[in-house]
C-alpha cells in the first residue's frame, strides 16, 4: 500500500497507439450490458490492456425506445497500458433511435456509428424525440455510418433453427457483438465457448445467439463496407497472469483474502443497495472460506451485526452506499465507543438522497471523514481502480484489526462496475494481518487479584485488548456510555471525558506513522501539484505529463504525516474531485496551502481532457500573477 | 457445547461488581435477582454466555452480569444479538429489551430477530412508560393515558407485545410478571432451553413514572381472580378456587366462563405446542386492558430451525462440496490469460 500510485515501469517509454474506444448502446432490453461485457473478455483473453464504463437506468425496464431507458457499455481497449474507458468513443454501435439520440454527442467527429436500421421506423424515431429520420436527412454527414438490417438479418439467421421470430429478436445484440469481433479482429471461440456454457439449459436460446453472434461476423467477412479492419493487438503488459476484474469483485476478494491473512472468519451484514449490492452476492458464493453473510432486514441491523460479529471475534464487515452510511451512522459511532474492529464499505453514487443511483460520484469524503455525532474519528481508506479495491480492502481490515477501530473504505460506481486487466498477485506475499485475541488477565488489583480491564492499552498503538466470549476469566460489559479508560467501567468524571476524546482522537492520529509517507511522481520543480484520490486516479494518470507533479491518497484519515510539507513545496495545488472540493477544504483547513478545487457531479468520471484543461488553467494563473496580474505574453 | 465442561457456579459467579443503578423499589431488582439465581442451574458457564441489550433503564441489566455483553444503542439489540448468534452459535445469548426499546425504535429488529428464529432468549421489560427519559408514553401505554407528552390523554392505540411477536412467527413466546421470582425462573428457564427465539414479556413495574400499572392483575389481592396461569395440556382454569375458565365458543372466540356453569369438561385444553398458531394469539388477545383477567406462562412453544445453526450448516456444506479455501484459486476463478516474458 502506497499513497503515491505510480504505473508499472517503463509504461510511458511505450508509444501511446493503437487504441480503440467502442461504445455499444441500445434500449435497457437490448442486452447491451452483456454485449459489452462479451466483447470486454473476449478483447481481455486477447491480452489488451482495456478498462471499461457502463452505465445503465434507475428503472428495471424504462419505456422501450425512449432516451432514458438507454443502457449503454464503453470499453476501451488498447495494445499499452491504460487507465480509463475512454473520453470520447471512436465508435459508437445504436441499437435503436433513442441510444442514437442519447450518445452521438459522445463520438468523436469522423467516428464510426454503426446503426440498427431495421429500429429507424416512425415510431421508434418519435419516441426518441427526432422529426426526420437521421439516417436519411444528411445530420451524420460528419460520421462513418454503417447501417446494419440487424434485427431482419438475426431473425434469418435464427428462425430456420425453429426459433420464433419475436424470440430471435432478442438474439440481436449477439449479432452486433459478432459484427463488432470481426471488425476489430476479437476471436471468436471465447464467445461461443460463452454462449454455449451460458444457455446450456436452452437449447433453442443457445442456438439462436451462436447463429447470430457468427451471423453478425460472417456479415463483417462478407460485407465490402468492412474492408478495412481494425487490429488492437496485445498491450505489452510486465509478465504475469492476469484476470480481468470489477471494482466490487475485487474489492469483494480483497475481503475473502483479508479473512484468510487475518485468520479469521468474515462476517458480513448487508442490505441490498445499488451499486454495493454485488459484494453482498459475491461474499455469498465463498462460504467454504469461512464467510458468513446475512442479508439484514435494514442498514441499521446490517451494522448491527457486523458489530456483534466483531465483538464475537470475527471480521465484521458491513457494505452499503451513501444513504447507507447515513442510517449506519448511529452504530459507527457505537463502534468507534466500543473501539472493535469493523469495516465499513461505501461504493459511492450520485448523492443527495435516492440522487443518482446507478452513477458515479465521490462526495461521501464528508461523512465518511465527519458524518457521526460527538468527537468520532475513524480511519478512511480509499481505492484507486478496480484492481486496487482488492489490495484497499485488506488495508482496511489490517487498519481495524490492529486499532480495534471502525474504518471506513471508500469506493465508488465507476470503480465498481468498470473493470480493468489484473497482474495476480502471488498470494503468498499478501500480509499476515492477524492479531491475538488477548486470553489472560492484563492487570493487577491492589489487592492482588489479577483481573482484566477491557480498556487497558497497547502504549504503542493505543489499541485496547480484544477479548472474545468463551475466553474464560475476561467476562467483560462494553457499551456506548463514556467509560473509564482502563477499567472500561461507566464513568461521567469531566477529566475522564476529555481523557477518552483524545485518547479515541490520538489512536486513529497515530495511524498516520503506520501508513506509507506520499510521494509526487513528475518534475522535480513543477509549480503545480494535482492532488487526487479515489477513482479520479485514471483520468488524471492519463493527464498529467512530465513537467508536472501529481499525488494520490489512499489514506485519507489520518492523512500521511508529511503531506503538509510535501504540498507546501508547490505554488499551486489541483485537487480534482467527483464532488464540489471536499478534500480540497480539508488540505487547505489542515495545511493552509494554496489548493484549488476542480469539481465534476454529473454522474460520470472526469475525462483525460477535463484534467488537462484544469492544469492547464493553474498554470495560466501562474504566469498572470508572475507578470504581475497582466496576461501572460 | 458437548466439548464444554460446565463449571459449578454460584450466583455470586454471575453478579459482576458493579453497583446497582436502579430507582429504589423498582421491579427491575427481581427480575435481575431471579436471572443471577437461575444461571447456576442452566448448565453453562459465565464465559460463554453474553447478554446483550439496547438503550433505556432494563438495558443497564447487563453491567449487573458477570459475563460477556454489550450495553449497545436504542432498540438494536437484537441486531447485534443476531450478529453475535451467527458468529458464534457456541454461546448462549440474552436480549434485554423494554417496551420502547423492543417495540418502538426497536421493533422492526425484534420482528426479524424471532422471523429468523436466532437462537435468542429476549427478556422484554414492560412498564408500559419511557422510564429513562423520565415518564413519555410508551407503545405500551394505554389509550387516554395522561404524561408529560401527553398532556390531553394519549391517542395511540397500544401494541399487545405477544400478538406482536406471535405475528411474526416466534417459536416460543411466554408471560411473566416481577413480583412472583419462582413463575419468572420457571419461565426463564423455559425460554433458555428452548432453541431458537424464545420471547417473554414481563410484566414490570416502574415506581416512579408509571407505579401500580399492573396492581389490578399481578396485585396479592388479587392473583387469583386476575392471572390466568397457562400449563400444556391442562384445562384453562383460574379464579378462587379454579372457579373459572376459558372456552372455545364455535365462532373461535375465547370467552371466559364459570367452570359450573359450563362444565369442567368444556373447558379449553391449553396446547403450547401446537404449529397453528392462532391458538397462542387468541390467548394473548384474551385480555385487552390491565382490569381484566390476563393470562401468564408459556403461550407457545414449537420447533423451529435455529437460524445461526442454518447458517453454520450452509457453510459446513460449502466446505465440503468446493473443498478447503484456496486464495490463489479464487484469485484465477474467472479466467486468467498469460502476459509471456518477451524475452
Amino acid at each position: 500500500m502506497t499513497d503515491i500510485v505510480e504505473r508499472p515501469d517503463g509504461a510511458d517509454e511505450v508509444e501511446r497507439l493503437d487504441h480503440i474506444v467502442i461504445r455499444f448502446a441500445g434500449d435497457s432490453g437490448d442486452g447491451m450490458q452483456l454485449t459489452g461485457d462479451r466483447f470486454t473478455s473476449a478483447s481481455a483473453l486477447f491480452g489488451n490492456d482495456l478498462s471499461t464504463l457502463p452505465e445503465y437506468p434507475a428503472e428495471i425496464r424504462a419505456p422501450a425506445g425512449t432516451v432514458h431507458g438507454v443502457s449503454s457499455f464503453q470499453v476501451h481497449i488498447s495494445d499499452h497500458d491504460i487507465t480509463t474507458p475512454g473520453d470520447a468513443p471512436s465508435v459508437l454501435v445504436a441499437m435503436n433511435p433513442a441510444a442514437l439520440r442519447a450518445d452521438l454527442g459522445r463520438l468523436e467527429v469522423g467516428g464510426t456509428l454503426i446503426v440498427n436500421s431495421d429500429t429507424f421506423d416512425e415510431r421508434n424515431l418519435a419516441k426518441a424525440g427526432y422529426h426526420s429520420d437521421p439516417l436519411n436527412d444528411g445530420s451524420l454527414a460528419n460520421y462513418r455510418l454503417i447501417t446494419v438490417a440487424m434485427t431482419t438479418l438475426t431473425k434469418d439467421a435464427a428462425t430456420p433453427l425453429g426459433v420464433k421470430p419475436r424470440d430471435a429478436d432478442r438474439s440481436k445484440n449477439f449479432f452486433a457483438l459478432g459484427l463488432v469481433s470481426f471488425m476489430y479482429s476479437r476471436p471468436t471461440e471465447p464467445t461461443l465457448a460463452w454462449i454455449d456454457e451460458r444457455f446450456a439449459k436452452t437449447e433453442l436460446v443457445q442456438a439462436s445467439n451462436r447463429a447470430a453472434f457468427l451471423a453478425g461476423y460472417h456479415y463483417g467477412e462478407t460485407t465490402e463496407e468492412f474492408g478495412h479492419r481494425y487490429e488492437v493487438r496485445p498491450a505489452q503488459m510486465p509478465p504475469g497472469e492476469y484476470t480481468n476484474i470489477t471494482g466490487n469483485v475485487a474489492l469483494s476478494w480483497g475481503l475473502v483474502a483479508a479473512g484468510q491473512l487475518a485468520h479469521l472468519p468474515v462476517t458480513l451484514g448487508s442490505y441490498p443497495i445499488t451499486p454495493a449490492s454485488d459484494i453482498l452476492h459475491e461474499l455469498s458464493k465463498h462460504k467454504h472460506f469461512g464467510v458468513r453473510t446475512v442479508q439484514a432486514e435494514d442498514e441499521i441491523a446490517a451494522i448491527s451485526l457486523a458489530i456483534g460479529a466483531a465483538f464475537s471475534g470475527h471480521l465484521g464487515i458491513t457494505t452499503t452506499s451513501g444513504p447507507g452510511v447515513a442510517l449506519k451512522s448511529e452504530a459507527t459511532s457505537l463502534a468507534v465507543s466500543l473501539e472493535l474492529p469493523l469495516i465499513i464499505i461505501d461504493i459511492q453514487r450520485g448523492g443527495p438522497s435516492t440522487g443518482l443511483p446507478t452513477k458515479t460520484e465521490a462526495a461521501d469524503l464528508n461523512i465518511a471523514m465527519y458524518g457521526r455525532h460527538g468527537e468520532a474519528p475513524l480511519p478512511v481508506v480509499a481505492s484507486y481502480s478496480p484492481a486496487h479495491c482488492f489490495f484497499a480492502a485488506i488495508e482496511a481490515a489490517r487498519i481495524a484489526l490492529k486499532y480495534r477501530t471502525p474504518v471506513i473504505l471508500l469506493s465508488d460506481g465507476y470503480l465498481a462496475n468498470g473493470s480493468e486487466p489484473w497482474k495476480l498477485p502471488d498470494v503468498d506475499t499478501l500480509p499476515d494481518i492477524s492479531v491475538p485475541f488477548t486470553t489472560e488477565h492484563n492487570h493487577v488489583a491492589d489487592d492482588g487479584t489479577a483481573e482484566f480491564w477491557p480498556y487497558l492499552r497497547d502504549p504503542a498503538t493505543l489499541a485496547r485488548p480484544w477479548a472474545i466470549p468463551g475466553t474464560p476469566g475476561l467476562m467483560h460489559r462494553i457499551g456506548g456510555i463514556e467509560k473509564e479508560d482502563g477499567t472500561g467501567n461507566i464513568n461521567y468524571t469531566p477529566e475522564n471525558h476529555e481523557k477518552m476524546v483524545h485518547l479515541r482522537a490520538a489512536k486513529v492520529a497515530g495511524i498516520a506513522n503506520d501508513i506509507p509517507p506520499a510521494a509526487v511522481i513528475g518534475d522535480a520543480d513543477a509549480d503545480v501539484c494535482v492532488l487526487g484520490w479515489g477513482s479520479t486516479w485514471a483520468a488524471i494518470d492519463a493527464a498529467v505529463q512530465r513537467p508536472r507533479r501529481r499525488g494520490h491518497l489512499t489514506h485519507l484519515n489520518p492523512l500521511p504525516a508529511n503531506l503538509g510539507d510535501l504540498l507546501r513545496g508547490f505554488r499551486q495545488i489541483v485537487v480534482p474531485e467527483l464532488n464540489l472540493g471536499q478534500l480540497c477544504r480539508i488540505v487547505r483547513a489542515e495545511y493552509l496551502v494554496d489548493a484549488r478545487s476542480i469539481s465534476k457531479v454529473q454522474g460520470l468520471p472526469f475525462t483525460a481532457r477535463e484534467i488537462e484543461t484544469a492544469i492547464d488553467d493553474a498554470l495560466e494563473r501562474l504566469r498572470t500573477e508572475a507578470s504581475g496580474g497582466t496576461q501572460a505574453p | 457445547m458437548s466439548d464444554t465442561v460446565v463449571k459449578l457456579t454460584t450466583k455470586k459467579d454471575w453478579t459482576s461488581d458493579q453497583e446497582v443503578r436502579w430507582c429504589p423499589g423498582c421491579g427491575d431488582y427481581g427480575i435481575l435477582l431471579a436471572v443471577q439465581q437461575l444461571m447456576p442451574d442452566l448448565g453453562v458457564n459465565p464465559e460463554n454466555t453474553v447478554f446483550i441489550s439496547g438503550i433505556g433503564c432494563s438495558s443497564r441489566f447487563p453491567y449487573y452480569m458477570n459475563t460477556y455483553g454489550i450495553h449497545s444503542i436504542h432498540g438494536r439489540a437484537p441486531a447485534i444479538a443476531t450478529g453475535v448468534a451467527v458468529a458464534r452459535p457456541d454461546l448462549d445469548v440474552w436480549v434485554i429489551t423494554g417496551d420502547g426499546d423492543g417495540l418502538s425504535i426497536g421493533g422492526n429488529h425484534l420482528i426479524h430477530a424471532l422471523r429468523r428464529n436466532v437462537n435468542l432468549t429476549i427478556l422484554l421489560f414492560n412498564n408500559r412508560i419511557y422510564g429513562l427519559t423520565k415518564g413519555q408514553y410508551s407503545p405500551t401505554s394505554e389509550l387516554g393515558k395522561v404524561t408529560k407528552s401527553t398532556p390531553l390523554g394519549s391517542i395511540d392505540p397500544p401494541f399487545n407485545p405477544l400478538a406482536v411477536a406471535l405475528g411474526a412467527e416466534a417459536s416460543f413466546v411466554a408471560r411473566t410478571h416481577d413480583l412472583d421470582r419462582k413463575h419468572m425462573t420457571e419461565i426463564f428457564r423455559a425460554a433458555h432451553d428452548h432453541r431458537g427465539a424464545a420471547f417473554v414479556e414481563i410484566f414490570q413495574n416502574c415506581n416512579v413514572f408509571n407505579d401500580a400499572a399492573f396492581d389490578d392483575i399481578t396485585g396479592r389481592e388479587r392473583r387469583a381472580e386476575m392471572m390466568i396461569d397457562l400449563h400444556h395440556g391442562e384445562p384453562i382454569r383460574f379464579g378462587v378456587d379454579g372457579s373459572r375458565g376459558v372456552v372455545m365458543g364455535a365462532d373461535g372466540q375465547l370467552r371466559l366462563v364459570d367452570v359450573a356453569d359450563v362444565g369442567a369438561e368444556a373447558l379449553l385444553i391449553h396446547d403450547a405446542h401446537r404449529n397453528d398458531p392462532s391458538l397462542a394469539f387468541a390467548l394473548a388477545r384474551l385480555s385487552h386492558d390491565d382490569h381484566s383477567p390476563t393470562p401468564f406462562g408459556v403461550f407457545r412453544s414449537v420447533e423451529r430451525p435455529d437460524y445461526g445453526a442454518s447458517v453454520s450448516a450452509q457453510l459446513a456444506a460449502a466446505s465440503t462440496h468446493k473443498g478447503p479455501a484456496d486464495l490463489a484459486a479464487l484469485l484465477r476463478s474467472n479466467g486468467t490469460w498469460t502476459v509471456a516474458n518477451p524475452n
